[in-house]
């Protein structure tokens, strides 16, 4: 009685496995397929091997480079996104008057602000940089770094300030002691500290970002400077029926974020519930 | 006197940095965009910004395409709130039940949230539109297998699918957090006093979930009524305008039409309800969550 309901709830996890990984097999076996043996049959394994839709997938896409752009993009904003967050959170923390609980309670409650509200507004702003101050915020990996960093400031503070109340005071205050400096004090002692929840707000952020469309394809036009989301949207435009080779394309897009997942995965899966419970 | 000078200095090194890009972002665009929302604009920098006061606003009721776009973003939030949070729960505790393939599928059941919103839709559209039809010709179940997105109602069902098969194994980890949180002892205990399984779950499980409850749905709810990447990719918009979500009206309100003042007050709109949405809801859960 207890082996047999044991055995068919592992059979009842192993179909809905199988039914949650349906839509990549579709996907992988029809990038091998030609035209015809897609609309015989989609769903059957392919007849051969032929990688001949992925390169061309590759270079319709230019995918390296699209590759490329991603990575400089999502590395450096959250880099930055990590550096300057810390440092705002411990100071916010270990300043204990008004004016810290005033700009935190403003960046807690800007969290809720939905992208679209601001979307309009920024690119008025950031073109009033452009054409006033001579900044080059739009069309840029700079400018696009920098908008990262402000949507990507307010989540990160606020982790940070919920993990700073964990560091020992006393430690600091030896330090200080000693002779060392608020740079001293924070970069050798707090920060080393900081490594679970720094993390958790590198792959919380490291998601949001290599996976963001809404926010490159408003400021990117040039075609060479094309983050992945931004090239699949236009190679798919254009493929939109040769399935094929549009399916060759999209596995290109994953095969990047499945090997970061299988590196980081118990990362990952700690960083995210992490992440939620804040 | 000194070392407080010095300390403010230091807090401003510190924090300035960020608080100035933030600021640029954030603070700056969303002021302006309270007062974008009360002028008559077509976007072009040449043409005049003429003062409507709350016109803009009051457009918004007589606006059909709106009206039937908020309708359908309720739909569709209600719809994938109950599926995905469903979802998640059954895959939690299942995983959690200590079965031979549970590290596995609890690997794969996540794996679909890292991909992008974007990149989801369209594996999809493929499967609704060329898939599903091959299987309804081979099985004769054409009533069932058809191309979803041409149908006003199940584009709107295919939708809600792309979002659970992307949101529950989310889900399905904060679960997993909160059911390892619940000492092995008092599942004994209850099974010894010969509570069975339904009421192990909605007397002693469901209870001490609320925290996850809570988290899960504030997060399946925002991220709902917020959907775009897979409106885009999946269906965008169409067919007709039957799955224009709210996201997806705003965005081509402004830079499709050129509307910049009426979308800026779509826009602003938008903002007020998620606000009240999410913080009735957290303030409504929280009441509900039991001590330890």
């Amino acid at each position: 009685m207890k082996t047999t309901s044991k055995w068919l709830l592992e059979i009842l996890l192993v179909l809905l496995a199988l039914l949650f990984m349906s839509p990549i097999y579709l996907m992988l076996v029809n990038s091998f397929k030609n035209r015809a043996e897609l609309y015989e049959n989609a769903l059957a394994l392919p007849s051969s091997f032929s990688f001949q839709y992925y390169t061309r997938a590759m270079e319709k896409m230019s995918y390296w480079t699209a590759f490329g752009n991603s990575l400089f993009v999502t590395v450096i904003s959250v880099v930055i996104v990590v550096l300057l967050a810390s440092m705002t959170a411990w100071m916010l923390v270990r300043t204990d008057n008004r004016l810290s609980k005033i700009i935190f309670m403003i960046l807690v409650s800007t969290m809720l602000i939905p992208f679209q509200t601001l979307m309009m507004p920024l690119m008025q702003v950031m073109d009033w940089v452009r054409t006033s101050l001579h900044i080059p915020m739009l069309n840029t990996h700079g400018g696009l770094i920098y908008m990262n960093v402000g949507f990507h400031a307010s989540m990160a503070v606020f982790l940070y300030h919920g993990f700073m109340k964990s560091v020992p005071i006393a430690l600091e205050e030896a330090a200080t002691l000693d002779g060392c400096g608020k740079f001293g004090v924070f970069w050798r002692i707090v920060f080393p500290m900081l490594t679970t929840i720094t993390i958790t707000v590198a792959i919380l952020d490291v998601i949001a970002i290599w996976n963001d469309y809404l926010l490159p394809s408003l400021t990117l036009s040039d075609k060479g400077l094309r983050t992945i989301p931004l090239s699949t949207f236009y190679f798919f435009g254009e493929f939109t029926i040769v399935w094929n080779l549009a399916m060759a394309g999209l596995v290109l897009t994953i095969v990047p974020v499945v090997i970061f997942y299988f590196f980081a995965q118990k990362y990952i899966v700690k960083g995210i519930a992490a992440g939620a419970v804040k | 006197m000194m070392s407080k000078r010095n300390n403010r200095l230091w807090f401003a090194v510190f924090t300035v940095p960020l608080l100035f890009v933030f600021t640029t972002v954030v603070i700056v665009p969303f002021v302006i965009g309270i007062g974008y929302s009360f002028v008559s604009w077509d976007g072009i920098p040449a043409n005049p910004k003429i003062f409507v006061g709350f016109d803009n606003y009051a457009g918004l009721f007589r606006d059909d395409r709106f009206l039937s776009s908020s309708w359908h973003t309720v739909e569709f939030t209600l719809l994938a709130l109950i599926s995905v949070n469903l979802l998640g729960l059954v895959l939690s505790l299942l995983v959690t039940s200590k079965l031979r393939t549970s590290n596995a599928a609890r690997t794969l059941f996540f794996m679909p949230n890292l991909i992008g919103g974007l990149i989801l839709g369209y594996i999809w559209q493929f499967i609704f539109t060329d898939a599903l039809k091959l299987v309804g010709q081979q099985t004769g179940m054409e009533s069932l297998f058809f191309n979803w997105l041409l149908n006003p109602q199940f584009a709107l069902y295919a939708m809600v699918i792309v979002f659970t098969w992307q949101m529950a194994g989310y889900t399905m980890i904060i679960y997993i957090a909160g059911i390892q949180g619940i000492p092995d002892d008092l599942i004994e205990a209850a099974k010894v006093d010969g509570a069975n399984l339904w009421h192990r779950l909605t007397r002693i499980i469901f209870p001490l979930l609320m925290p996850a409850f809570t988290i899960c749905l504030f997060l399946t709810l925002s991220g709902a009524f917020k959907i775009y990447d897979v409106n885009l990719s999946l269906t965008n918009g169409g067919p007709g305008n039957a799955t224009e979500l709210f996201a997806m009206n705003i965005f081509n309100e402004i830079f499709g039409y050129g509307h910049y003042g009426l979308g800026q007050a779509k826009a602003i709109v938008f903002f007020l309800i998620v606000a009240v949405l999410t913080l009735t809801q957290v303030v409504i859960t929280k009441r509900r969550e039991v001590q330890m």
